[in-house]
């Protein structure tokens, strides 16, 4: 048990100094806990801000942990204060109002920013927006009117659930993306393809292949000639590890803050973690940004503990991600290289990947989703194919395919 | 804790445990009513395949990837009970992305469901064990 003086710091209030402040306190009880958040909320759950605008949670419903979290954890949050410097040489934070806090061991866990590429007069465009934030999403909907038309760039993650979440709220919703493609960066031709049919279906517009050659009042003239008329504009084309409180202290930096398998920055007392860091990724051995909801909580999960002295590695990240839009799902994982084995059915779609007899992706969409951690769990945990039977599982994820041996620790020992 | 364990060899496909579960989180005291021509949405599953069958629900692990996983904060954990909050819940699957064992699935309503060993519903012990005729399921310490 560390003495009651240590003095943890933890920069940003979202997933990774939720799973921080959970593993420090499993170690260490009386530890002091000290949270800097720069929005002027309690931690709550930034990917539900879609599902605010469409109404299917509050924001009573989307807190992240409940009101007596901090408390229960002896944590003091600072909300609405930004840390303007970190001064290694010293342990010492700069606030923003003038103030200065010590560390013996500090978190950075400052999330993203929404990455802008430059477009000709963006900057005269009256209504726009970006959507990453609890901000954002009520800016926007103090906007949205019945006859808004709504411009969004990009069709990655962001963008679409923007769309999904003011379709019904709006007149129309064009989105445009550089990429031939929607969600290039999680789906193969094939998924793009089914759920923008889908997407389209139920009333989205798409030019994609085609980016803003410049705005021009509330018209939008793209590369192909194009001109979209809108009233809204949604920036949403992707996100960038937030550094520069780590760049501006020396740290080792990348796209993100470099961190080994303990979730340690370069400075060793300094540990980072969630969309603004880069750590190993099993399936390629590379340092990767993953700014995917697990990942952040389980990197200031393992921060934490080794924070407080109790050392565990992260290392099985990967890439996976579970969306949907208007009640179609996908769940993808892991890297798509390989061999493939490919399964389509009229209203889902399957595509496994495999290599050395390994899994090592997979994309599952509409009807294919049920029990997909089975075959996220095959990837994590390196799972030898030989070992199962991989034309049963293959076909539908199922414990029936692993050997009776296996399945008896699964259902029978107390995980 | 107690927990659910399966023997599988005691399996006989006879899926009672589902009826089981879906009669005791259907809020009804009369499990006629609760089934009787209508879509079972049990919490718990029996694969079956062959000579062999055995139940399959959650595991209430230890290091739960669906709580770790969840976006909402909707999955959280109560001496070593993992239980979901469906007000909470928006239905985005990140469960079934991240659950090993396949064990939750969507409710009725389109949010997740799991296995709560019936401690949230009236019954207080697992109803499926309980009416398992060959205690091919069971509820102790492991």
């Amino acid at each position: 048990m560390r003495s009651g003086s240590m003095q943890y710091v933890i920069i940003g209030n979202s997933i990774t100094s939720v799973g921080c402040i959970e593993s420090i306190r499993k170690h260490d009880t009386t530890g002091a806990i000290t949270v800097i958040g720069e929005e002027n909320h309690p931690i709550y759950a930034r990917p539900l801000i879609s599902y605010l605008l469409q109404g299917k949670t509050d924001e009573q419903k989307m807190t992240y942990r409940d009101e007596e979290f901090y408390q229960k954890h002896g944590v003091q949050v600072l909300t609405g204060r930004r840390v303007e410097k970190i001064e290694v040489e010293g342990q010492l934070l700069r606030l923003d109002d003038g103030s200065s806090m010590q560390y013996d061991k500090l978190l950075i866990a400052t999330g993203s920013l929404p990455f802008i590429p430059p477009m000709k007069n963006l900057e005269e465009v009256e209504h726009r927006h970006t959507f990453l934030s609890l901000s954002d999403a009520k800016e926007l909907e103090a906007e949205l009117q019945p006859s808004s038309r709504v411009l969004i760039i990009g069709a990655g993650l962001i963008g679409l659930k923007c769309a999904e979440g003011i379709l019904e709220r709006v007149q129309s919703v064009t989105v445009v993306d550089l990429a031939d493609r929607i969600l290039s960066s999680i789906l193969d031709e094939e998924g793009s393809a089914r759920v923008q049919t889908h997407l389209e279906q139920i009333g989205i517009r798409f030019h994609l292949g085609d980016s803003v050659c410049e705005f021009c009042g509330q018209e939008a003239l793209l590369t192909s000639g194009k001109v979209v008329g809108f009233d809204i504009l949604v920036l949403a084309v992707g996100v960038k590890p937030n550094i520069a409180l780590a760049k501006d202290a020396g740290l080792a930096v990348n796209k993100g803050i470099l961190i080994d398998q303990a979730c340690r920055t370069s400075n060793p007392h300094i540990w980072a973690g969630g969309d603004c860091s880069e750590g190993w990724e099993l399936l390629s051995g590379e340092r990767r940004n993953l700014a995917l909801l697990p990942n952040a909580y389980m990197q200031g999960e393992t921060a934490g503990y080794s924070m407080a002295e109790n050392e565990q590695r992260f290392e099985n990240a990967i890439a996976m991600n579970a969306i949907g839009f208007f009640g179609l799902h996908i769940i993808t994982a892991g890297i798509y290289q390989g061999e493939d084995l490919c399964f389509a059915t009229e209203k889902g779609y399957k595509r496994l990947f495999i290599k050395d007899d390994h899994l090592v992706g997979c994309i599952l969409i509409g009807d294919q989703v049920a029990r997909g951690g089975i075959y996220t769990n095959l990837i994590r945990s390196r799972t030898d194919l030989r070992t199962l039977d991989f034309a049963m599982i293959s076909e539908q994820p199922a414990l029936m395919a692993f050997a009776q041996k296996v399945r008896s620790e699964q259902l029978g020992r107390a995980q | 804790m107690k927990k659910i364990y399966v023997n599988e060899q005691w399996c006989l496909a006879c899926h009672l445990c589902e009826y089981y579960c879906a009669y005791a989180n259907s809020g009804l005291s009369d499990m006629v009513q609760a089934l009787k021509d209508k879509p079972l949405h049990p919490r718990i599953q029996v694969e079956q395949r062959g000579t062999v069958s055995f139940a399959v629900n959650c595991r209430h692990c230890s290091e739960p990837l669906c709580l770790k996983s969840c976006i909402a904060g909707a999955i959280t954990e109560k001496d070593g009970l993992i239980v979901i909050d469906q007000d909470k819940c928006v239905g985005c699957y990140s469960c079934i992305m991240a659950c090993p064992y396949g064990a939750l699935m969507p409710s009725e309503s389109g949010v997740m469901q799991k296995c709560e060993l019936c401690a949230t519903n009236s019954h207080g012990l697992p109803v499926c064990v309980q009416g398992c005729p060959n205690q091919a399921i069971v509820y102790e310490e492991r």
